[in-house]
């Protein structure tokens, strides 16, 4: 049993640890945010040539050789600084389903451009109508002549504002919400016949509605096995989930910095509030929510590599879990900062309405309840 | 003891129910408060009411109230609250105009009750301070004697919509040596035009500007507007709270609130059903609902107990937490009930419902705004650590 982090990764926390200081002090997020584009192109360039994209990828794909927990050890540090960039769209989602189940041109053409910054992807598989379930789809992909012709529309797709790319999910074959017929392609976002509608998110990210207008795409477009994507978009959403706890984690941890710091400052009836022991214990609360989060977060990520059942249930568990901390912590830190925690100004809104858009990024408490349930009874 | 209204109060109750339908603005039905609306819409239904006399029901007869027993006036908030009306705001109505009637003289009741029935005077509330929320009688704002005049120098905070202002209601210390920081309080009204005030906006985690900060700087205001006396103006504003908490249990909305959460349920979608039949699901409704009749029931037996001339106690502090709980609960479901579609920052995305790409379906696009703007309730109006402390101290007696 071993907790540690290795050197390598201890180094990449704390060369993160410092470019998010430096790069994402509060006002100058706001500033990012709040900008035409909603993100720094040369922040995400600056993050390559640390190596950090490259980092969960093998030697012979032109990585270095790391795994889940090097991703971990990123995105905490992006919660922490409550960083917009597409780390888990592009490299976690767009990379895991390369890794998995590229073929070697597939490898050749991108994930080179993934590692070096120069292509950027989202993640379109939510639908209007499918919530959380990955099969339920009506967006289509018919096979003509060599390729096929994608029709459909996919919802807030995460940072499709700024990628080259898409990863699409669309059935090939069945009936709208059957577990097989379920097909995962790349596309150029640019192809003819993509429209989208952009737009900022409650949570200082960009998203768009997609819609895909009898787009041309080639045979070789399709990624992994036609007709049988669903394990396949099953392991890759995980290791987002993964991601995402840890992100969480690190924006939780903040939240309860924040909220403890703030209650040393602020004085009512003559007393720091932080003397009152209703708030005390509060944020003992807080603090244990956070401590159990860490160890899902741990949890999921090392199963990761586990066969299926045990994989999606510590997955599962995990989201769960970690969904509740989220709602819980954002919530009392709010209540905690009183009247000031409302107001736009200070950084704490920005972690709690974070925290609470955590809940229903690939299916929500109730959603990972429910697979919860199923695995446990086998 | 029995539930039924009676044939007086279901006949009261057909009344307002067909004047609403008839009167009520309907280029505002269903639309709810918001604070990026015109002024005007704001108070359109106020200046409705105060023309059929029924803007101010609380209030004495003499000075225009409705005469209605306290079981009407919960009938008309149920009424008002099943077309989601938008009612005269409480800053004239329920906070400075009782104040006015109850401590004021005859010139300040000539002056300002009329204005504040009609609707045609906005006012908001000059309470809290950046270092005086909870802990309120530890405010700084003074008012200092010169003339005929008192010059008021300080900042307020949390003054709800004095974008839109033309008077405010201002606690000021007059006596800062006073033995109490209770006493040495006095209730001034001022003329929002007055030169010196500066009211800025205070942008909130939802994006909306409901509340601004209120800089007084050298600002004179004659001595007539004084409410009552001298440094005993936390008299006034106690009276004030406890008007403040009646009616925040906000039953009537949030019955509303579940039937909308309900529609919406049934429209979204899960493993191909409505979500509403989602057990897990309904469930989390069901527990909001009995949450709700038990306030509901509470809120009756406070009001039953004000016909028999016992005034609301402690107990509403009861109210105002459950009923606060309940209100944010009912965003958070409805948050979690439009999935994806809560994520859109709709405010920065104009007709983000009417394009031919839309965004997700109408009743996504304030799901996320009201979760995180509802989480103020629970924070104003005597916070509901406060409330508990009132609890704690006036009934529990520890």
């Amino acid at each position: 049993m071993d907790f540690n982090f290795t050197e390598e990764q201890s180094m990449v926390r704390d060369g993160l640890t410092r470019l998010v200081r430096e790069s994402y002090e509060f006002e100058a997020r706001r500033k990012v945010i709040e900008g035409d584009s909603g993100w720094r192109p040369e922040l995400w360039a600056q993050i390559a040539e640390m190596g950090l994209l490259g980092m969960p990828f093998s030697e012979e794909d032109g990585g270095f050789g790391g795994g889940p927990i090097d991703s971990l050890v990123v995105m905490e540090e992006f919660g922490r600084g409550l960083v917009v960039e597409p780390y888990v769209p592009t490299v976690v989602c767009a990379g895991g389903f390369l890794k998995h189940a590229g073929n070697a041109a597939q490898k050749e053409e991108y994930l080179g451009g993934i590692i070096d910054g120069s292509k950027v992807f989202a993640f379109a598989y939510a639908e209007p109508r499918g919530r959380y379930d990955y099969a339920d789809l009506e967006t289509t992909a018919k096979k003509d002549g060599d390729g096929y012709v994608l029709n459909g529309h996919k919802a807030v797709v995460i940072a499709a504002p700024w990628a080259s790319h898409l990863i699409v999910t669309a059935r090939t074959s069945g009936e709208r919400r059957d577990r097989e017929g379920v097909s995962v392609f790349v596309v150029d976002k640019n192809a003819d016949g993509i429209v989208t509608r952009d737009y900022p998110t409650v949570d200082g990210r960009r998203a768009s509605e997609v819609y895909f207008e009898n787009v041309q795409i080639p045979a070789d477009a399709l990624i992994g096995e036609e007709g049988n994507g669903l394990p396949l978009i099953e392991l890759v959403t995980d290791e987002a989930i993964a991601a995402h706890c840890a992100e969480a984690c690190g924006a939780m941890k903040v939240a309860h910095e924040m909220t403890v710091e703030y209650s040393r400052q602020r004085k009512q009836f003559g007393t720091p509030i932080g003397k009152f022991q209703v708030l005390q214990h509060r944020m003992v609360d807080m603090y244990t929510e956070y401590e159990q989060s860490v160890s899902m977060t741990y949890l999921a990520t090392l199963k990761l590599g586990e066969e299926e059942a045990e994989r999606k249930k510590a997955v599962a568990s995990a989201k769960v879990r970690i969904g509740q901390a989220a709602h819980h912590i954002g919530q009392e830190s709010i209540q905690i900062h009183g009247g000031m925690g409302m107001t736009d100004e200070l950084a704490i809104g920005s972690y709690f309405k974070r925290l609470t858009i955590f809940d229903s990024e690939f299916g929500n408490v109730d959603h990972h309840m429910k697979r919860h349930v199923a695995l446990a009874s086998g | 003891m029995n539930l039924e209204f009676s044939p007086e109060e279901i006949a009261f109750r057909d009344e307002v129910r067909s004047f609403i339908a008839e009167n009520y603005p309907k280029n505002q039905e269903g639309s709810g408060l918001r604070d990026d609306m015109a002024p005007e819409d704001l108070t359109a239904w106020h200046k409705i009411l105060g023309k059929k006399g029924w803007s101010v029901p609380a209030w004495p007869e003499e000075y225009g109230g409705t005469g209605w027993t306290p079981t009407q006036r919960y009938i008309w908030s149920e009424e008002n609250a099943r077309v989601n009306a938008i009612m005269p705001l409480p800053f004239g109505v329920s906070m400075v105009g009782p104040v006015i009637y109850a401590f004021g003289n005859e010139e300040q009741k000539a002056q300002h009750l009329p204005g504040i029935r009609s609707g045609d005077v906005w006012w908001c509330q000059g309470y809290s301070e950046p270092g005086a929320g909870s802990d309120l009688a530890s405010l700084q704002t003074t008012a200092v004697r010169d003339g005929d005049h008192y010059v008021i120098n300080g900042q307020k905070t949390w003054t709800t919509l004095a974008q839109h202002a033309d008077w405010g209601f201002f606690l000021c210390r007059t006596d800062p040596d006073a033995e109490k920081p209770q006493q040495g309080i006095s209730f001034i009204l001022v003329d929002m035009k007055t030169p010196g005030i500066e009211v800025r906006p205070i942008k909130l985690i939802d994006g909306g500007y409901e509340v601004n900060e209120t800089w007084l700087t050298d600002v004179r205001v004659p001595v007539e507007n004084l409410i009552g006396e001298e440094n005993r103006g936390w008299t006034y504003a106690k009276f004030l709270l406890a008007h403040e908490r009646s009616g925040i249990a906000g039953v009537a909305r949030s019955k509303r609130a579940v039937e909308q959460l309900r529609s919406i349920a049934a429209n979204e979608q899960l493993d191909d059903k409505p979500l509403i039949e989602d057990f897990d699901f309904a469930r989390k409704v069901s527990q909001l609902e009995i949450d709700l009749a038990a306030l509901e029931i509470t809120e009756l037996r406070t009001l039953a107990g004000e016909e028999a001339g016992r005034g609301p106690g402690p107990e509403s502090s009861i109210l105002k937490i459950k009923g606060t709980e309940i209100q944010q609960r009912l965003t958070e479901l409805t948050l979690e009930a439009v999935g994806h579609y809560g994520t859109p920052y709709y405010r920065d995305v104009p007709d983000a419902g009417s394009n031919e790409y839309p965004i997700g379906p109408d009743y996504a696009q304030h799901a996320a705004a009201s979760y995180f703007n509802m989480r103020k309730t629970s924070i104003y109006g005597g916070s509901n650590e406060i409330q508990r402390n009132i609890i704690t101290k006036m009934i529990l007696g520890l």
